[in-house]
């Protein structure tokens, strides 16, 4: 079985099986409308395709404005390495997102009505118009690389005259995205569970998202490396893992400041489901890795860092998790826990998402910086898997 | 400037016959079978807590919170009271569902075209002068239509008539800033399943506290971002500027082989 499965390759067949089961899901989700195919309801109207697609889909691409913050705003061209990784990262998970909202959506096809119906006290309007402009901001920041691919040197050279306006504009409309997905929860005082419900949630929202951004960046190169046999920017990722520290104390300490303020310290210790969640989330993505990524020799080792990683993108997911669903089922008097399909699109659309990375980092230049001199992770896993890949794109294509 | 309606339901006075399910059902054309619960086909409800009778609705909230979160504006908060909603605008987000503090709003989950169903207050029959149909069917006079400003006081004056009867509170007089619906009873409410702490305050300030920072974030968050900027890339080009001039100076005096490379 073992040799079967390294053979046939393991990732080919969970990505042919989310795929299929995707598609499936699909079809009935189209086909059947939303009470068919979700366990959405009046009293639960939106799972985790708000709740994992959306929220954090949009929060795991805050690396990319953190990046490209870090090296055209704050100059330190030394990070340009990752930058297009990083900007490709954004990328994706913001068309993900696009992706994850037309299944969330009642009438997916009405989407566009944001553009000409305004309603400017919406935060969900706002959030509409975030989407569409930095999606349109990361393309153009994104562009240069498949234009050089193309080697249209002119129009590059375009992008090159508007790029501080456009780096600025994408740095503010991500401000002001990943903060009003947090506003969106203002607007429910009394149904979210006071351990998260706070006038800060949306500067909670930014500051969290700019750690577990920082995190993704880690991770996303771990995971290149891997793929494409290259080796990983150590020392970058070090810095990259101390502008995490410094997000993941500062919001430690918001956090803290905040329960203080309105007298809800005592809440962390009443024995109920949400505190037991709120911890997981306080203690699996702030303080296990804030103690770890303070320390020097952590940051020094590839394995160490992923792992720290990791750890900071399971918390930053298990708070968006516990906001959208833990924190609203006790005012709801129900439980929500996700259907079959709409975990199996969930899963499609990740797939899609790796795979669409690979096929690009692979067609154009994402990758213009080679360190071999650096540690490098076993040659065969990255072959491995590149060979999986490819067969699982000859199934599917 | 035309009065704002109301309905006042006094929960002593229902014996909790249906007749305004039956009545809005008709006047809404909803299948006529009747519902327990607020459905996609009753936007009206009784619901029995140990016989006392409560008839669930949407409240039409003065400031209403699905007004304030709809992306594409699909409900409207009329003059009269209403707070109507315009299915051909709706993309289906459901925000309103979320956001509802009275849990009104109910979706048509099983359909592939989905929108919001909820009482209108009757929106056509009120710009032709008529009541809504359920205060118009109500034998025992448990709704009463009429404008808010009256039935508010009569609320007021039928509890310190009979303050041994009452309660001594009107449900929708402060609740979210003010609602069209008004509720006396002999019961507690949060015994009736009411919402008994919402805040007096509208809640669409909440998230207007934070969208009218905009402006203030993107012109200082600009101006900041521009002025980092400005001072690290005068930084950079001083940087590269000596590092041009110290070559030029080695090379001139011959030690380029030492520093040049």
């Amino acid at each position: 079985m073992k040799k079967f499965l390294s053979t046939f390759g393991f990732w080919k067949i969970v990505a042919v099986v989310f795929i299929t089961a995707g598609m499936y899901s699909a079809y009935v989700r189209f086909a059947y409308g939303l009470g068919a195919s979700t366990h959405l309801s009046d009293q639960f109207p939106w799972g985790i395709w708000i709740g994992f697609d959306i929220l954090c889909g949009v929060g795991l691409a805050a690396g990319g404005f953190t990046v490209a913050a870090i090296v055209h705003i704050f100059n330190l061209k030394r990070f340009e390495p990752i930058i297009r990784p990083t900007i490709l990262t954004a990328f994706l998970g913001y068309i993900l997102v696009i992706v994850g909202l037309m299944f969330d959506l009642g009438r997916p096809l009405q989407v566009w009505h944001a553009i000409i119906m305004w309603n400017p006290r919406s935060v969900m309007f706002e959030v509409a118009w975030c989407v569409m402009l930095y999606t349109t901001v990361l393309a153009l920041e994104f562009s240069p690389v498949v234009l050089e691919k193309f080697k249209m040197t002119k129009t590059i050279k375009v992008l090159k005259r508007i790029s501080i306006p456009l780096i600025i504009t994408g740095v503010l409309l991500s401000t002001l995205h990943q903060s009003s997905l947090g506003s969106m929860y203002l607007i429910v005082p009394e149904k979210l569970y006071p351990l998260w419900y706070s006038a800060y949630l949306p500067i909670f929202f930014y500051v969290s998202a700019i750690a577990a951004g920082c995190a993704m960046v880690i991770f996303e190169s771990f995971l290149s490396s891997r793929a494409f046999n290259r080796g990983i920017e150590m020392h970058l990722l070090n810095e990259i893992a101390r502008v995490c520290v410094v997000m993941l104390a500062v919001y430690a300490m918001m956090k803290f400041v905040d329960l203080k303020d309105r007298d809800a310290l005592s809440l962390l210790f009443v024995p109920r489901f949400e505190t037991y969640m709120y911890w997981l989330e306080i203690i699996v993505g702030v303080i296990i890795p804030l103690v770890l990524l303070s320390q020097e020799k952590i940051r020094q080792n590839p394995n160490g860092l992923f792992i720290n990683a990791v750890l900071v993108v399971l918390g930053f997911i298990i708070n968006r998790m516990n906001i959208t669903i833990t924190g609203l089922e006790a005012w709801a008097g129900t439980s929500y826990f996700p259907s079959l399909i709409e975990f199996s699109i969930t899963m499609a659309i990740i797939t899609v998402g790796f795979i669409a990375f690979y096929y690009i980092a692979k067609f154009f230049p994402v990758f213009t910086f080679e360190e071999h001199h650096e540690s490098k992770v076993p040659a065969h896993a990255g072959v491995v898997w590149q060979q999986d890949i490819e067969k699982v794109s000859k199934v599917i294509v | 400037m035309l009065k704002k309606k109301a309905l006042l339901i006094d929960l002593t006075l229902c014996v909790g016959c249906n007749s305004c399910q039956i009545a809005c059902k008709e006047a809404n054309k909803l299948p006529a079978e009747e519902e327990k619960v607020l459905s996609p086909t009753a936007y009206t409800a009784l619901q029995e807590y140990d016989g006392v009778y409560v008839r669930r609705m949407c409240q039409h909230c003065d400031d209403p919170t699905c007004v304030s979160v709809c992306p594409v504006g699909a409900f409207t908060k009329t003059q009269e009271g209403p707070v109507v909603y315009d299915a051909d605008k709706c993309i289906g987000c459901r925000y309103c569902i979320q956001a509802c503090p009275f849990q009104v709003p109910r979706y048509e989950w099983s359909s592939t075209y989905p929108r919001i169903r909820k009482c209108v207050f009757c929106h056509d029959r009120l710009k032709q002068g008529l009541p809504t149909a359920c205060s118009e069917a109500c034998p025992t006079g448990a709704t009463k239509f009429g404008d808010r400003d009256d039935l508010l006081k009569e609320a007021l004056e039928r509890i310190a008539a009979e303050p041994g009867k009452y309660i001594p509170k009107v449900y929708g007089q402060k609740e979210v800033g003010g609602t069209s619906i008004l509720y006396v009873s002999s019961v507690p409410f949060e015994n009736l399943g009411f919402q008994t702490k919402l805040q007096t305050t509208p809640l669409p300030a909440l998230t207007w506290n934070a969208l009218s920072k905009i402006p203030g974030v993107v012109s200082v968050g600009g101006v900041l971002l521009f002025g980092i900027y400005w001072i690290t890339n005068r930084r950079q080009e001083v940087r590269e500027y000596e590092a041009k001039l110290r070559e030029t100076k080695t090379s001139s005096n011959g030690h380029s082989s030492t520093l040049g490379q």
